[in-house]
């Protein structure tokens, strides 16, 4: 079991290193790069049916028995977060053979790319809170090169933003860390639920918990910590766009549930009306920046902020549905963004610009394209039936259980901005004819272009689809993943006492 | 002991947040340096300070007698000065960057990412 849950960050870092090495000769590059991806692909498919068949699986590094190692774990939540990673990844890898210039490639950029999916799967995996600060800095660094590669005036502009707010979140959270082992003497997340517990000093409790709020925050671009992502997210390849706002972002949220339902006792005090606060402020802010935008992925980068909202709300209410509807609206969300941000790229491809006042005609052009972008958008939205209602849906009921009627409005008002937005790039991009002459049509790009970049558009919408028509086995894996996080025994249990 | 080395990394805390929110970005840099010298000392203290006890087992025994130096603050320290000396290199030569493409480093006069519409509208 043990090199089964080393491997998801393991391979991409060895593929990473022979795909950097191999750099100045790209095809040789993308080629390691693709395999790596079909690996990882089979290795998170390989854990998440373990965990499905016998729940959370943990093994301990080199033998050291937890808590004096580093444990890696995998529950229901981080094994669809590993397959998410996968599907990303590989996804993001094919479209990337038809984005990214060579120039970059042989900058390494593979390299970086398999260097990131490395950090991503290490968060995820990782029962250690040290070794989690660790992944984070992996991730942050080939994000780091990833966004300033290639050197654009403006890449650099943008990266010199996302650096320095980042750097003070890892500061924060490295400060965290040193205080809680200070307070217990132990950095496993499992022996921290026991030793937390314990501590009677409800003060000092809290304001690790802050610290912690604070330093996720800024990486899940939590309101009001998030002015890097809008700095940032438009100044890279759109490679790049897509798979920072598929998985960066998600990694935030992902520690901050760990944290808030492992590590942390139930009751804190505030902490809660806080994350709730934030959440419902994020999900208002991002989707009224949007609003205010017109360019393609200025649009979508603020809308990652609002549905950032949306996650966190989902642990802020705290119950079993509400939790459940976050890991649904996680999968759901992570699919369609990372296609919405896929087709801009096309959409700027074809018809010259991001600036939605100076494209249109898509729809003429390519009906394919169109489709793709329609429904991604409307699941965004959250029109029934697609997978973006369903994950509302949960979160909706959940907040109404709770008498919670103005979460549950401000939920819904953001959906209809939601909407007005995803409109906008329709009628500006898609509908209206080309102000000057009409797209290029997606006939006209030669044929591996075209395969490279509408393949992967194509098997995520369809994901989104199969997520929006037969939502059953997600909600009810979802509804398994809550009850696991609300309780985490087990979690407890199978890294403290290992059978073996 | 313990309680000198709070202030000291209260002090450096607090230099180091002031500096950071200067727009010059090189002040930002040295802020950077002393907040993450400031959070390796939290860890630094947080294993509690104890004098000439370094963790050695003498021979003979299983276990080296009380009290020792807890040793685990120090490796992670090491990880954390690794890490964010790599970091501050990077940060480094991102501003290096930033000053001969764009010619300054200020950050308020960075706005080719973000332009200012001068119409003022959207």
């Amino acid at each position: 079991m043990g090199w089964l849950l080393a491997l998801p960050f393991l391979l991409p870092i060895a593929v990473g290193l022979l795909a950097f090495a191999a750099r100045r000769t790209p095809p040789l590059a993308r080629a390691i790069s693709l395999i790596g991806c079909v690996g990882l692909l089979l290795v998170a498919g390989a854990i998440f049916v373990q965990v499905l068949a016998q729940g959370p699986v943990a093994a301990q590094m080199g033998n050291w028995p937890a808590p004096f190692g580093i444990t890696l774990v995998a529950d229901r939540l981080s094994a669809i977060m590993l397959l998410l990673v996968a599907l990303v990844g590989a996804s993001v890898a094919v479209f990337a053979l038809a984005d990214v210039d060579r120039h970059r490639e042989t900058l390494g950029f593979q390299g970086f790319y398999q260097l990131l999916l490395a950090g991503v799967c290490g968060s995820f995996v990782t029962g250690d809170l040290f070794n989690l600060y660790v992944w984070f800095e992996v991730m942050l660094i080939a994000s780091f090169a990833l966004l300033v590669l290639g050197g654009d005036r403006e890449q650099l502009d943008g990266g010199i933003k996302y650096v320095a707010l980042n750097l003070v979140s890892t500061l924060l959270m490295l400060m965290a860390i040193g205080m809680i082992y200070g307070l217990t003497g132990t950095l496993n997340m499992a022996a921290l639920h026991q030793a937390l517990a314990e501590v009677e000093q409800p003060a000092t409790l809290q304001l690790l918990a802050v610290l912690l709020i604070a330093a996720f925050g800024i990486k899940a671009a939590l309101f009001p910590l998030y002015f890097w992502l809008p700095a940032s997210y438009h100044v890279p390849p759109v490679a790049v766009t897509a798979v920072f706002a598929g998985l960066l972002t998600k990694v935030g949220v992902y520690a901050l549930i760990r944290t808030f339902t492992l590590i942390f006792p139930a009751d804190l005090g505030f902490t809660r009306e806080l994350l709730l606060g934030a959440a419902l402020l994020t999900m208002l802010s991002g989707v009224l920046g949007a609003a205010s935008q017109y360019e393609f992925r200025r649009i979508l980068a603020f809308h990652i902020i609002s549905q950032i909202g949306f996650l966190v709300l989902g642990l802020a209410l705290y119950s079993p549905l509400a939790l459940a509807g976050t890991v649904f609206y996680m999968a759901h969300n992570i699919v369609a963004k990372t296609n919405l941000l896929l087709m801009s790229g096309t959409a700027r491809r074809m018809a010259g610009s991001f600036d939605l006042l100076k494209i249109g005609g898509l729809y003429r052009a390519s009906p394919l394209l169109a489709a793709v972008f329609f429904i991604a958008a409307f699941s965004l939205a959250g029109f029934p039936p697609l997978s973006g209602f369903w994950a509302k849906l949960l979160l909706v009921t959940a907040s109404l259980d709770q008498a919670a009627y103005w979460v549950a409005a401000t939920a819904l008002v953001t959906g209809a901005l939601t909407l007005f937005s995803m409109s906008k790039i329709w009628s500006e991009a898609f509908w209206k004819a080309h102000p000057q002459e009409p797209p290029q049509t997606l006939a006209s790009l030669p044929a591996i272009e075209r395969v490279q970049r509408m393949a992967p558009a194509v098997v995520l919408v369809l994901i989104t689809l199969l997520l929006g028509l037969f939502p059953q086995p997600l909600i009810e894996f979802s509804q398994a993943a809550a009850a696991e996080l609300l309780n985490p025994a087990g979690y407890v249990a199978v890294v403290l006492s290992p059978s073996e | 002991m313990e309680s000198a080395l709070v202030i000291v990394i209260g002090v450096m805390t607090a230099t180091g947040v002031y500096l950071m929110l200067a727009s010059n970005l090189l002040c930002y840099l040295f802020g950077l340096i002393l907040l993450s010298n400031a959070a390796n000392l939290v860890i630094f203290v947080s294993g509690r300070l104890t004098r000439v006890v370094p963790p050695l087992i003498p021979k003979g025994l299983e276990a080296p007698p009380e009290p020792v130096a807890n040793a685990l603050p120090q490796a992670m320290i090491l990880t954390a000065i690794v890490i964010g000396f790599g970091l501050l290199a990077f940060t480094l030569a991102l501003v290096v960057g930033c000053y001969r493409e764009l010619g300054t480093i200020d950050a308020d006069h960075m706005r080719l990412a973000e332009p200012i519409d001068p119409d003022g509208e959207h």
